[in-house]
Protein backbone atom coordinates (compact mmCIF):
# COMPACT_ATOMS: atom_id res chain seq x y z
CA UNK A 1 0.00 0.00 0.00
CA UNK A 2 1.34 3.33 -1.03
CA UNK A 3 0.20 6.90 -0.96
CA UNK A 4 -1.77 7.54 -4.12
CA UNK A 5 -2.58 10.70 -5.99
CA UNK A 6 -6.27 10.06 -5.47
CA UNK A 7 -6.02 10.42 -1.69
CA UNK A 8 -4.68 13.93 -1.97
CA UNK A 9 -7.23 14.89 -4.62
CA UNK A 10 -10.12 13.60 -2.50
CA UNK A 11 -8.82 15.47 0.52
CA UNK A 12 -8.50 18.68 -1.49
CA UNK A 13 -12.05 18.21 -2.81
CA UNK A 14 -13.37 17.82 0.75
CA UNK A 15 -11.52 20.96 1.86
CA UNK A 16 -12.87 22.86 -1.13
CA UNK A 17 -16.45 21.86 -0.34
CA UNK A 18 -16.07 22.87 3.31
CA UNK A 19 -14.72 26.21 2.13
CA UNK A 20 -17.65 26.78 -0.22
CA UNK A 21 -20.11 25.94 2.55
CA UNK A 22 -18.45 28.44 4.87
CA UNK A 23 -18.27 31.05 2.13
CA UNK A 24 -22.01 30.93 1.54
CA UNK A 25 -23.42 30.41 5.00
CA UNK A 26 -21.25 32.54 7.29
CA UNK A 27 -22.46 35.97 8.29
CA UNK A 28 -19.26 37.40 9.69
CA UNK A 29 -17.21 39.10 6.97
CA UNK A 30 -13.89 37.96 8.46
CA UNK A 31 -15.06 34.36 8.39
CA UNK A 32 -15.87 34.74 4.71
CA UNK A 33 -12.25 35.72 4.12
CA UNK A 34 -11.11 32.69 6.11
CA UNK A 35 -13.25 30.46 3.89
CA UNK A 36 -11.59 31.97 0.83
CA UNK A 37 -8.23 31.01 2.32
CA UNK A 38 -9.52 27.45 2.72
CA UNK A 39 -10.49 27.37 -0.96
CA UNK A 40 -7.09 28.62 -2.08
CA UNK A 41 -5.36 26.03 0.10
CA UNK A 42 -7.42 23.24 -1.44
CA UNK A 43 -6.31 24.37 -4.88
CA UNK A 44 -2.70 24.49 -3.71
CA UNK A 45 -2.94 20.94 -2.41
CA UNK A 46 -4.19 19.83 -5.83
CA UNK A 47 -1.30 21.57 -7.56
CA UNK A 48 1.26 20.01 -5.25
CA UNK A 49 -0.23 16.55 -5.74
CA UNK A 50 -0.12 16.82 -9.51
CA UNK A 51 3.40 18.20 -9.35
CA UNK A 52 4.61 15.26 -7.30
CA UNK A 53 2.85 12.42 -9.10
CA UNK A 54 2.56 13.53 -12.73
CA UNK A 55 5.53 15.84 -13.19
CA UNK A 56 8.30 14.89 -10.76
CA UNK A 57 11.21 15.92 -13.00
CA UNK A 58 10.51 19.60 -13.44
CA UNK A 59 8.22 20.54 -10.61
CA UNK A 60 6.18 23.30 -12.18
CA UNK A 61 3.25 22.70 -9.88
CA UNK A 62 5.31 23.87 -6.93
CA UNK A 63 6.17 27.06 -8.80
CA UNK A 64 2.48 27.67 -9.41
CA UNK A 65 1.79 26.99 -5.74
CA UNK A 66 4.27 29.68 -4.74
CA UNK A 67 2.54 32.14 -7.06
CA UNK A 68 -0.87 31.24 -5.65
CA UNK A 69 0.45 31.78 -2.12
CA UNK A 70 1.72 35.22 -3.15
CA UNK A 71 -1.58 36.26 -4.67
CA UNK A 72 -3.45 34.88 -1.66
CA UNK A 73 -1.37 36.99 0.71
CA UNK A 74 -2.11 40.12 -1.34
CA UNK A 75 -5.79 39.20 -1.43
CA UNK A 76 -5.93 38.72 2.33
CA UNK A 77 -4.36 42.13 2.97
CA UNK A 78 -6.68 44.00 0.62
CA UNK A 79 -9.74 42.03 1.73
CA UNK A 80 -9.18 42.71 5.40
CA UNK A 81 -8.63 46.40 4.64
CA UNK A 82 -11.98 46.44 2.82
CA UNK A 83 -13.62 44.75 5.82
CA UNK A 84 -12.17 47.44 8.11
CA UNK A 85 -13.38 50.24 5.85
CA UNK A 86 -16.87 48.80 5.57
CA UNK A 87 -16.97 48.27 9.35
CA UNK A 88 -16.22 51.96 9.84
CA UNK A 89 -18.96 52.93 7.44
CA UNK A 90 -21.76 50.58 8.45
CA UNK A 91 -20.70 49.80 12.05
CA UNK A 92 -21.29 46.09 11.57
CA UNK A 93 -19.63 43.06 10.02
CA UNK A 94 -22.86 41.24 9.27
CA UNK A 95 -22.87 40.16 5.63
CA UNK A 96 -26.65 40.40 5.48
CA UNK A 97 -26.55 44.15 6.05
CA UNK A 98 -24.09 44.89 3.27
CA UNK A 99 -26.90 45.28 0.78
CA UNK A 100 -26.42 48.86 -0.36
CA UNK A 101 -26.33 47.88 -4.01
CA UNK A 102 -29.09 45.29 -3.84
CA UNK A 103 -32.18 47.34 -4.61
CA UNK B 1 10.49 11.59 0.70
CA UNK B 2 12.34 8.48 1.75
CA UNK B 3 10.27 7.53 4.74
CA UNK B 4 8.90 4.05 5.14
CA UNK B 5 5.49 3.41 3.64
CA UNK B 6 3.82 2.82 6.98
CA UNK B 7 5.11 6.08 8.37
CA UNK B 8 3.80 7.93 5.33
CA UNK B 9 0.37 6.33 5.57
CA UNK B 10 0.05 7.02 9.29
CA UNK B 11 1.19 10.63 9.00
CA UNK B 12 -1.13 11.19 6.05
CA UNK B 13 -4.05 9.85 8.09
CA UNK B 14 -3.22 11.99 11.10
CA UNK B 15 -2.73 15.11 8.98
CA UNK B 16 -5.94 14.59 7.03
CA UNK B 17 -8.02 14.08 10.18
CA UNK B 18 -6.46 17.22 11.67
CA UNK B 19 -7.09 19.18 8.52
CA UNK B 20 -10.72 18.20 7.99
CA UNK B 21 -11.56 18.62 11.67
CA UNK B 22 -9.95 22.04 11.88
CA UNK B 23 -11.60 23.15 8.64
CA UNK B 24 -15.01 22.09 9.95
CA UNK B 25 -14.23 24.02 13.13
CA UNK B 26 -13.34 27.12 11.11
CA UNK B 27 -16.69 27.01 9.38
CA UNK B 28 -18.93 25.86 12.21
CA UNK B 29 -17.69 27.55 15.39
CA UNK B 30 -19.70 30.55 16.41
CA UNK B 31 -16.74 32.38 17.95
CA UNK B 32 -14.55 33.93 15.28
CA UNK B 33 -11.40 33.84 17.41
CA UNK B 34 -11.60 30.05 17.69
CA UNK B 35 -12.06 29.93 13.94
CA UNK B 36 -8.94 32.00 13.37
CA UNK B 37 -6.79 29.76 15.56
CA UNK B 38 -8.17 26.62 13.93
CA UNK B 39 -7.35 28.16 10.56
CA UNK B 40 -3.72 28.14 11.69
CA UNK B 41 -4.15 24.40 12.38
CA UNK B 42 -5.41 23.88 8.84
CA UNK B 43 -2.42 25.72 7.41
CA UNK B 44 0.07 23.73 9.47
CA UNK B 45 -1.44 20.40 8.48
CA UNK B 46 -1.36 21.45 4.83
CA UNK B 47 2.33 22.25 5.26
CA UNK B 48 2.78 18.68 6.53
CA UNK B 49 1.02 17.42 3.43
CA UNK B 50 3.46 19.38 1.29
CA UNK B 51 6.37 17.71 3.05
CA UNK B 52 4.78 14.34 2.26
CA UNK B 53 4.59 15.49 -1.35
CA UNK B 54 8.33 16.30 -1.57
CA UNK B 55 7.78 20.04 -1.51
CA UNK B 56 9.92 21.19 1.35
CA UNK B 57 10.45 24.72 0.06
CA UNK B 58 6.74 25.24 -0.46
CA UNK B 59 6.04 23.80 2.99
CA UNK B 60 8.39 26.34 4.54
CA UNK B 61 6.80 29.12 2.50
CA UNK B 62 3.36 27.95 3.60
CA UNK B 63 4.31 28.08 7.28
CA UNK B 64 6.01 31.46 6.92
CA UNK B 65 3.38 33.20 4.81
CA UNK B 66 0.13 31.63 5.89
CA UNK B 67 0.71 30.91 9.57
CA UNK B 68 3.08 33.80 10.11
CA UNK B 69 1.46 36.53 8.06
CA UNK B 70 -2.07 35.79 6.88
CA UNK B 71 -3.26 34.23 10.11
CA UNK B 72 -1.80 37.02 12.22
CA UNK B 73 -3.41 39.54 9.87
CA UNK B 74 -6.78 37.85 10.32
CA UNK B 75 -6.35 37.92 14.10
CA UNK B 76 -5.55 41.63 13.94
CA UNK B 77 -8.63 42.24 11.83
CA UNK B 78 -10.75 40.35 14.37
CA UNK B 79 -9.30 42.52 17.12
CA UNK B 80 -10.02 45.71 15.19
CA UNK B 81 -13.62 44.85 14.39
CA UNK B 82 -14.23 43.10 17.69
CA UNK B 83 -17.84 43.80 18.40
CA UNK B 84 -20.17 41.43 20.11
CA UNK B 85 -23.26 41.53 18.04
CA UNK B 86 -26.12 39.16 17.94
CA UNK B 87 -27.17 38.73 14.38
CA UNK B 88 -30.85 39.01 14.01
CA UNK B 89 -32.21 35.71 12.79
CA UNK B 90 -33.35 35.55 9.25
CA UNK B 91 -36.35 33.81 7.91
CA UNK B 92 -35.64 30.72 5.82
CA UNK B 93 -32.39 30.30 7.69
CA UNK B 94 -32.43 26.53 7.74
CA UNK B 95 -33.56 26.25 4.16
CA UNK B 96 -30.57 28.24 3.03
CA UNK B 97 -28.06 26.24 5.06
CA UNK B 98 -29.59 22.94 4.04
CA UNK B 99 -29.55 23.88 0.37
CA UNK B 100 -25.92 24.96 0.64
CA UNK B 101 -24.94 21.73 2.36
CA UNK B 102 -26.74 19.77 -0.34
CA UNK B 103 -24.97 21.63 -3.11
CA UNK B 104 -21.59 21.16 -1.42
CA UNK B 105 -22.19 17.45 -0.99
CA UNK B 106 -23.14 17.29 -4.66
CA UNK B 107 -19.95 19.05 -5.69
CA UNK B 108 -17.93 16.69 -3.52
CA UNK B 109 -19.62 13.65 -5.06
CA UNK B 110 -18.98 14.96 -8.55
CA UNK B 111 -15.34 15.73 -7.84
CA UNK B 112 -14.64 12.41 -6.14
CA UNK B 113 -16.28 10.49 -8.98
CA UNK B 114 -14.12 12.39 -11.43
CA UNK B 115 -11.00 11.71 -9.38
CA UNK B 116 -11.70 8.02 -9.07
CA UNK B 117 -12.64 7.21 -12.65
CA UNK B 118 -10.01 9.28 -14.43
CA UNK B 119 -6.98 7.23 -15.51
CA UNK B 120 -4.16 9.44 -14.28
CA UNK B 121 -0.91 9.06 -16.17
CA UNK B 122 1.33 8.64 -13.17
CA UNK B 123 5.01 9.15 -13.85
CA UNK B 124 6.69 5.72 -13.82
CA UNK B 125 9.29 6.04 -11.10
CA UNK B 126 8.97 9.14 -8.99
CA UNK B 127 12.42 10.51 -8.39
CA UNK B 128 12.92 11.56 -4.80
CA UNK B 129 13.06 15.31 -4.86
CA UNK B 130 16.13 16.24 -2.93
CA UNK B 131 16.74 19.56 -4.60
CA UNK B 132 13.32 21.04 -5.10
CA UNK B 133 14.54 24.38 -3.80
CA UNK B 134 17.24 24.56 -6.47
CA UNK B 135 14.76 23.56 -9.14
CA UNK B 136 12.19 26.14 -8.04
CA UNK B 137 14.90 28.81 -8.09
CA UNK B 138 15.92 27.82 -11.60
CA UNK B 139 12.31 28.03 -12.73
CA UNK B 140 11.94 31.43 -11.15
CA UNK B 141 14.95 32.90 -12.89
CA UNK B 142 14.59 31.19 -16.27
CA UNK B 143 11.13 30.53 -17.60
CA UNK B 144 9.04 32.18 -14.91
CA UNK B 145 11.07 35.35 -14.64
CA UNK B 146 8.35 37.72 -15.85
CA UNK B 147 5.63 36.39 -13.50
CA UNK B 148 8.15 36.49 -10.68
CA UNK B 149 8.81 40.17 -11.25
CA UNK B 150 5.14 40.95 -11.78
CA UNK B 151 4.42 39.30 -8.44
CA UNK B 152 6.63 41.86 -6.71
CA UNK B 153 4.67 44.62 -8.43
CA UNK B 154 1.42 42.98 -7.30
CA UNK B 155 2.62 42.90 -3.71
CA UNK B 156 3.54 46.58 -3.88
CA UNK B 157 0.09 47.43 -5.26
CA UNK B 158 -1.59 45.35 -2.56
CA UNK B 159 0.44 47.03 0.18
CA UNK B 160 -0.38 50.55 -0.99
CA UNK B 161 -4.02 49.63 -1.57
CA UNK B 162 -4.40 48.13 1.89
CA UNK B 163 -2.86 51.21 3.51
CA UNK B 164 -5.11 53.57 1.54
CA UNK B 165 -8.24 51.54 2.27
CA UNK B 166 -7.64 51.02 5.98
CA UNK B 167 -6.28 54.48 6.76
CA UNK B 168 -8.21 56.65 9.16
CA UNK B 169 -9.91 59.67 7.73
CA UNK B 170 -8.47 63.04 8.65
CA UNK B 171 -10.68 64.72 11.21
CA UNK B 172 -10.43 68.51 11.32
CA UNK B 173 -10.41 70.10 14.75
CA UNK B 174 -13.55 72.17 14.45
CA UNK B 175 -15.67 69.17 13.60
CA UNK B 176 -14.78 67.22 16.68
CA UNK B 177 -17.80 66.08 18.66
CA UNK B 178 -18.04 67.43 22.17
CA UNK B 179 -17.18 64.93 24.81
CA UNK B 180 -20.29 65.32 26.93
CA UNK B 181 -22.61 63.40 24.69
CA UNK B 182 -21.54 60.01 23.50
CA UNK B 183 -22.39 59.40 19.92
CA UNK B 184 -22.57 55.92 18.60
CA UNK B 185 -20.23 56.64 15.74
CA UNK B 186 -17.23 57.74 17.79
CA UNK B 187 -14.18 55.82 16.69
CA UNK B 188 -12.48 54.32 19.70
CA UNK B 189 -9.04 54.51 18.12
CA UNK B 190 -9.08 58.26 17.53
CA UNK B 191 -6.02 59.94 19.08
CA UNK B 192 -6.82 61.12 22.54
CA UNK B 193 -5.06 64.50 22.53
CA UNK B 194 -7.19 65.46 19.56
CA UNK B 195 -10.30 64.64 21.52
CA UNK B 196 -9.72 66.74 24.63
CA UNK B 197 -7.20 69.47 23.98
CA UNK B 198 -8.47 71.70 26.81
CA UNK B 199 -8.19 69.20 29.61
CA UNK B 200 -4.45 69.26 30.03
Amino acid sequence: MQLQLQYFLLLAAALFCIGIYGLITSRNAVRVLMSIELLLNAVNLNLMGFSNYLDPEEIKGQVFTVFVITVAAAEAAVGLAIVLAIYRNRDTVDMEQFNLLKW
Amino acid sequence: MDLAQGVQIVSFAVLSVMMIGAALGVVLFSNVVYSAFLLGGVFISIAGMYILLNGDFVAAAQVLIYVGAVNVLILFAIMLVNKREDYQPMAKHWIRQGATALVCAGIFTLLSTMVLITPWSIAPNPVPGQNSTVQIGQHFFNDFLLPFEVASLLLLIAMIGAIVLARREYIPDEQLPDLTKQTGLTLPERPRELLNPQRK
